[in-house]
C-alpha cells in the first residue's frame, strides 16, 4: 500500500525524465512523436492502474485513519519529512487525478497538440500530474508548499508553448499571480509550524490548533488562506483563470479546471479547518461573503458571454462558471459544518468531472469548427449540433445540466450539501449572515441554469442550414476519452453515497480535531 | 554535530606555537599562488597551459585540507594573557566559507584555463590565487586587523584580475571604477575600524564584544558611528544598495570567469565579514544594524530585481548584465538572516551560509553556461540564448536547472528549500514586513529568469539559424569547461535530493 501511495508521485517523475530521454531500441514506435506520445499514455495508465488498486485496497470502514503512509526524514535541518499518506478526503481526489491525466494523455495520442515537438508536452504532462498527486497525497506543510509549486512551471509552458490566442499574457498571468499567492502562502506556513513546532499536517490537526494563539492563527489564516484563494480562485482573485483558460491547450485547460484549481479547496480543507479553527471562524463570514459575490458575479459574466453579439468565446464561459463553481465549494467550506464541508468536497469532484468533461467538448467543437466563439458558432439562429453531430450535441447538453446541478448528476448534491450548511452554520457563525449568503447562493443556481440552458439552445440547436463543410461527430477515441467522465458524473449522482460514505468521517475527524 | 569553539590548551606560553594544519588553506593557496608567479618566468610559451592546470592542483590541495580540519575546534595566533581570544579560528562557519570560496575559485579557474591565451598566464593565476587565499583567510579571522588585511588581500588582486583585459577600454574602466568606489569604502572601513579601537582598546571581535557593553556615555556616539561605518565597507563588497552601482559595469567589462568569481566569492568575502563583525564582534549594538541590515536587505533585493526586469534581450553583454543585477538581488536574500540574527538567535546566520552555498553552486554554473555560449556569440546577448536547446540541449536544460534554483521554483528544489530558510529565518525573527518584501521579490525575480529560460527552449528563428550554422566542428567545447558545467549540475541535482547536505548548516549554531 505505501509503496503504491510513493510509486503514484515518483512515477511520473521518473516518467517525465525518460521522456526526454530517446526511446528505447523496440519501443520506437512509428516516429519519435507517437513513441513519446505512447509512453505518456502508458506512464499515466500505470498511475491510474496504481490509483485504482490503492482505492481497492484502502480500508472503505476506516476512511478518516491516514492509510499507506510513507514517514521518512528528508531535510531534519528544516524538519521537513517525507510524511505521505492518504485518507477519504485525498483518496477521490488522487483518483480523479490520475484519471484525467490518464484521459488527457490518451487524448492526445489521437490528437497530437498543435505546437512544438509533443516529447516536451509529455514531459510537462507528467511533472504536473505528480506535482499535483503529490499535493493531495503529502501531509507534511513544507512539501504541500514543494507539490503546490511544482505544478507552476509545467502549466506555464503548456499555456506558452501548446496555447491559443494571446497565450503569453495569459501564461504570465498565471504564473506571476499563482506564484505570488503561494509564497505569501509560505509564509503563513511557516508561521504555523515555527509556532507550533512542527510541520506535521496530521500533529498539527491532531493539535486541532491548541499550540497556536488566536493571533497567529488570524495571520495565518490571512496568508495561507490568499495563496489557495487565488489557487482556488475566490473572487476578485480569480482573474488570472478565464485567460489562463481561453489561451490554453485543451488538456491543459482539463487539467487546470479540473485538478489544479483543487489544489486551492483541499488546501483549505486539509490546513486551515483543522489546524487553525479560531482563525477559520475569524474570517469565515468574510471567505462566505465573496464566495457568494463569486457565485453571483461567476453566473452573471457567463449571461453576458452568453448573450448574442457579446463574442463570448466557450472556453471563458465555462472558465467564469468555474468561478461560481468553487464559489459554492467555498461557501461550504466556509459554513465549518461536516454537512457544509461534505458538500465542498462533493462539488470538488463533481466539479473536475462535469467541468473536465465540458473543456474536452468544447475543444473538440473548436476543433470542427476552428473557433470557439459563440456568435461565430451560433450564427443567426444557432449552431445546431443536435442535428449536423447528434452524439456530439447530446454529450455537450448532458455536461451543461450536469453543470447546472441537475439533480441525479453529480452537481446537484455539492450544491444542495453545502447551501443546507449554509443553513445552519457552525456554531459562533452569524446564522443570519449565513442564510443571507444560502438565498444568494440558491439564486445563483437559478442564473447558472440559465446561461447553461441559453448556451445548450444556441450550440445545440438551431435552425440546420446547408453546411460549408460536413462536421464529424464523436470518434472513436473521444469516445473513450469522454465515457468515463460521463459515467461517473451519472454515478456520483445517483449513488452520492460512494462519495459521502469516503469524506464524512474523514471530515468529522478533521473538524472535532483530537477530540473523536 | 556540536561545536567545540575552545582554543588550544597551549596558549599561555609565551613563544606560540602555530597550528600549521589550521592555517593550511589559505597557505596553501598563497604559496601556490607565488610559485606559479615564478614559474611563469621559466615556462616556455609552449607550456603556459599547464601553470593553469598547476593553480587548478593548489585550489584543489587547499580544498583537501579542509577535511582533517572538519572537527572545527582548531584556533591558533591566540592571545597569551589568557582572554582565550584568537586571531585565528578555524570553526565551522570558518570551514564552511572556506569550502565556498575555495570552490568558487576551483571552479573560476576551470572556466579560465580555456581563455588564457589571451591574457598574461602567469599574472592571471597568482592574482586569482593570491584572491582566493585572502578570500579563505578572512572567514577565519577573528580580529578587525586581519578582517581588513584579509579583505584587502581578497580586493586588490580583483581590481587587477577585472582590468587584465589589455587593450580592452571597458575593462580598463571597469577596474578603475571598481577599485576607486571599493578604496572609499574601505577608507571609510578603516576609520569605522579606529573609532571601534578608541572606544574598546581591542582589535579582537569577541573581547570588542566583551567591551562595548559598557562604553563610557561620552563615547557611545563614536562608538555607534564606528559600527555602522565599518559595516558600510563590508556592504559595499556585498553589493548591497546603496553600494551597489559598480556592479553592473564591473562585471560586464571583466573577462566573464572573473565576473564569475566576483559574483560569488566577492560576495562571500562580503557577508562573511559583515556576519562576523555584526554577530561576534557588535552583538550589543543589535539595536543599531538589525534594523539597518533589514532595510539594507529590502533596497538591496528590490534595487537588484527591478533593475535586472528592465534589461533588454538585444543589448549587446545583456546576459551578463542580467546576471549581475541578479546577484545584486540575491544579495538582499542573503542579508534577510544576518539582519534576522539581530532579532533572535546567531543560529539565523546559518540560513545565509546555506542560501550561499546554493547561490555559488548555481550561480557558476549559469556563468558557465554563459561562457559556453559567449565561444559562439561573443556579444553575449539575452538573446543569442534563443533556441540553444535545439543546438546544445544538455547545455540548455543544464542553464533552465540553474536558472530555476536561482528563482527557487521546482525543478530547482535547492533553490526552494534555500529560500523557504531564508524565508523562515525572517518569520522566526518577527521580521514579517522583510518576508513579505523577499516575497514580492521573488515573484519579480521569477519574471526574468523564467524569461530567459523560456527562451532557451523556443525555437531558434528562421534567421539566425544560418548565422549559428558556423559553429560546427570549429568550436570544440574545452574540457575544463565542459568539467565545471557537470560539476555544478550535477551538485545541483545532487543537493535538490538532499537538500540536507547544505540545510544541515541552517539549522546549528556554526561558532
Amino acid at each position: 500500500m505505501q509503496f503504491l501511495l510513493a510509486f503514484v508521485v515518483v512515477a511520473p517523475l521518473l516518467g517525465a525524465v525518460a521522456a526526454l530521454l530517446p526511446a528505447p531500441p523496440g519501443l520506437k514506435g512509428r516516429n519519435p512523436d507517437q513513441a513519446v506520445l505512447r509512453h505518456g499514455v502508458t506512464v499515466t495508465g500505470a498511475v491510474l492502474l496504481a490509483v485504482l488498486v490503492l482505492a481497492a485496497g484502502f480500508d472503505h470502514d476506516h476512511p478518516s485513519k491516514m492509510q499507506a503512509t510513507t514517514d521518512i526524514s528528508w531535510i531534519p535541518a528544516l524538519d521537513v519529512r517525507i510524511h505521505l499518506g492518504t485518507d477519504g478526503i485525498s483518496l477521490p481526489l488522487l483518483v480523479l487525478t490520475a484519471l484525467l491525466t490518464f484521459l488527457c494523455a490518451l487524448h492526445s495520442y489521437f490528437k497530437p497538440p498543435a505546437g512544438p515537438s509533443p516529447k516536451a508536452f509529455v514531459a510537462l504532462v507528467l511533472l504536473l500530474e505528480s506535482g499535483t498527486l503529490a499535493t493531495f497525497a503529502v501531509l507534511d506543510l513544507l512539501l504541500f508548499f514543494l507539490a503546490f509549486e511544482m505544478v507552476l512551471i509545467p502549466m506555464y509552458f503548456l499555456i506558452a508553448r501548446w496555447g491559443g490566442d494571446r497565450k503569453q499574457p495569459a501564461a504570465w498571468k498565471f504564473i506571476l499571480y499563482t506564484l505570488l499567492g503561494s509564497v505569501i502562502m509560505l509564509l503563513g506556513l511557516l508561521l504555523i509550524g515555527l509556532e507550533s513546532g512542527t510541520f506535521d499536517m496530521v500533529a498539527l490537526a491532531t493539535d486541532n490548533g491548541r499550540g497556536l494563539t488566536t493571533s497567529v492563527q488570524v495571520v495565518a489564516v490571512l496568508a495561507v488562506g490568499l495563496g489557495l484563494a487565488v489557487k482556488t480562485p475566490m473572487w476578485p482573485l480569480h482573474s488570472w483563470l478565464p485567460d489562463a483558460h481561453t489561451a490554453a491547450p485543451t488538456v491543459g485547460s482539463v487539467l487546470l479546471a479540473g485538478v489544479l484549481l483543487k489544489m486551492g479547496t483541499y488546501g483549505f480543507v486539509r490546513i486551515l479547518l483543522p489546524v487553525t479553527p479560531d482563525g477559520m471562524q475569524t474570517f469565515a463570514p468574510y471567505l462566505a461573503a465573496f464566495a457568494v459575490v463569486g457565485i453571483i458575479y461567476g453566473s452573471l459574466a457567463c449571461l453576458a458571454l452568453a448573450r448574442p453579439g457579446a463574442k463570448g468565446d466557450l472556453k471563458r464561459l465555462i472558465a467564469y462558471s468555474s468561478v461560481g463553481h468553487m464559489g459554492f465549494v467555498l461557501l461550504g467550506i466556509a459554513t465549518m459544518t461536516p454537512t457544509g464541508v461534505n458538500g465542498a468536497l462533493f462539488a470538488n469532484i463533481a466539479h473536475g468531472l462535469i467541468t473536465g468533461l465540458l473543456f474536452f467538448l468544447v475543444g473538440a467543437v473548436k476543433d470542427r469548427y476552428g473557433t470557439a466563439d459563440l456568435d461565430t458558432l451560433a450564427g443567426a439562429t444557432g449552431a445546431a449540433l443536435y442535428g449536423r453531430a447528434p452524439r456530439l450535441g447530446g454529450l455537450l447538453a448532458f455536461a451543461a445540466v450536469a453543470s447546472l446541478g441537475l439533480p441525479g448528476l453529480a452537481g446537484f448534491w455539492g450544491e444542495m450539501l453545502t447551501l443546507f450548511g449554509a443553513f445552519d452554520p457552525a456554531e459562533g457563525l452569524s446564522r443570519p449572515a449565513f442564510l443571507t449568503y444560502m438565498s444568494i447562493g440558491a439564486l445563483g443556481t437559478l442564473l447558472t441554469a440559465a446561461y447553461m440552458l441559453i448556451v445548450v439552445r444556441r450550440v445545440c440547436m438551431g435552425e440546420q442550414r446547408e453546411q460549408p463543410h460536413p462536421v464529424d461527430d464523436v470518434r472513436r477515441h473521444e469516445l473513450a476519452a469522454w465515457t468515463p467522465l460521463a459515467a461517473l458524473t451519472v454515478l456520483a449522482g445517483l449513488w452520492p453515497a460512494v462519495l459521502l460514505g469516503l469524506t464524512d468521517p474523514a471530515v468529522q475527524k478533521l473538524l472535532a480535531g483530537g477530540k473523536s | 554535530m556540536t561545536v567545540a569553539a575552545d582554543s588550544a590548551p597551549g596558549a599561555a606560553s609565551l613563544v606560540q606555537s602555530v597550528d600549521w594544519l589550521a592555517i593550511a588553506p589559505p597557505v596553501i593557496a598563497a604559496s601556490v599562488a607565488l610559485i606559479v608567479l615564478v614559474a611563469d618566468l621559466f615556462v616556455g610559451e609552449r607550456h603556459k597551459p599547464l601553470l593553469g592546470y598547476g593553480a587548478v592542483a593548489g585550489l584543489v590541495a587547499a580544498l583537501a585540507t579542509l577535511v582533517p580540519l572538519r572537527a572545527g575546534d582548531r584556533s591558533t595566533f591566540c592571545l597569551t594573557d589568557g582572554s582565550q581570544a584568537c586571531s585565528y579560528t578555524a570553526d565551522h562557519f570558518a570551514l564552511v566559507i572556506q569550502a565556498l570560496v575555495l570552490g568558487g575559485a576551483l571552479l573560476t579557474a576551470l572556466l579560465s584555463v580555456g581563455d588564457t591565451r589571451k591574457l598574461p598566464a602567469g599574472e592571471f593565476w597568482f592574482l586569482l590565487l593570491a584572491s582566493a587565499a585572502g578570500a579563505a583567510l578572512l572567514p577565519a579571522a577573528r580580529d578587525l586587523a586581519t578582517l581588513v588585511v584579509a579583505l584587502e588581500v581578497a580586493s586588490l588582486p580583483a581590481f587587477a584580475l577585472v582590468g587584465i583585459k589589455r587593450g580592452d577600454r571597458r575593462s580598463s574602466e571597469a577596474a578603475l571604477k571598481f577599485f576607486l568606489s571599493s578604496v572609499v569604502a574601505t577608507a571609510v572601513m578603516l576609520l569605522g575600524v579606529s573609532f571601534v579601537y578608541a572606544t574598546t582598546g581591542t582589535m579582537h571581535l569577541t573581547e570588542i564584544a566583551a567591551r562595548l557593553d559598557d562604553v563610557p556615555g561620552r563615547l557611545s556616539t563614536l562608538a555607534e558611528a564606528g559600527v555602522v561605518l565599518t559595516l558600510v565597507g563590508f556592504a559595499f563588497k556585498t553589493a548591497a544598495a546603496p553600494f551597489h552601482f559598480w556592479v553592473p559595469d564591473t562585471y560586464v567589462g571583466a573577462p566573464l570567469p572573473i565576473a564569475a568569481y566576483l559574483s560569488v566569492v566577492g560576495k562571500a568575502v562580503g557577508f562573511s565579514g559583515l556576519v562576523l563583525v555584526t554577530v561576534i564582534g557588535f552583538p550589543s549594538y543589535a539595536d543599531v544594524w538589525g534594523p539597518s541590515l533589514a532595510v539594507l536587505a529590502a533596497l538591496t533585493m528590490t534595487v537588484g530585481n527591478v533593475a535586472a526586469l528592465r534589461q533588454t534581450a538585444t543589448r549587446a553583454r545583456s546576459a551578463v548584465r542580467l546576471l549581475a543585477w541578479s546577484s545584486v538581488g540575491q544579495a538582499g536574500y542573503l542579508l534577510v538572516p544576518i539582519a534576522a540574527a539581530a532579532y533572535s538567535s546567531d543560529e539565523q546566520i546559518g540560513s545565509t551560509v546555506a542560501y550561499a552555498l546554493m547561490y555559488a553552486v548555481v550561480n557558476l554554473g549559469a556563468f558557465a553556461v554563459a561562457a559556453l555560449v559567449a565561444r559562439s556569440h561573443p556579444g553575449n546577448r539575452l538573446s543569442d540564448y534563443r533556441g540553444l536547446y535545439a543546438t546544445r540541449p544538455l547545455a540548455a536544460l543544464a542553464m533552465g536547472f540553474f536558472l530555476l534554483c536561482l528563482a527557487g521554483l521546482p525543478p530547482g528544489v535547492i533553490g526552494l528549500f534555500a529560500k523557504v530558510t531564508v524565508f523562515s529565518a525572517a518569520v522566526d525573527a518577527g521580521l514579517g514586513w522583510l518576508a513579505v518584501v523577499m516575497a514580492v521579490n521573488v515573484v519579480i525575480a521569477l519574471y526574468y529568469y523564467l524569461r530567459w529560460t523560456a527562451a532557451l527552449f523556443t525555437a531558434p528563428e528562421a534567421g539566425t539559424q544560418s548565422g549559428t550554422a558556423p559553429q560546427g566542428p570549429g568550436h570544440r567545447v574545452p574540457a575544463p569547461l565542459t568539467l565545471a558545467i557537470v560539476l555544478t549540475a550535477v551538485a545541483g541535482i545532487t543537493l535538490s535530493g538532499a537538500p540536507q547536505l547544505i540545510l544541515r548548516f541552517a539549522a546549528v549554531s556554526l561558532f
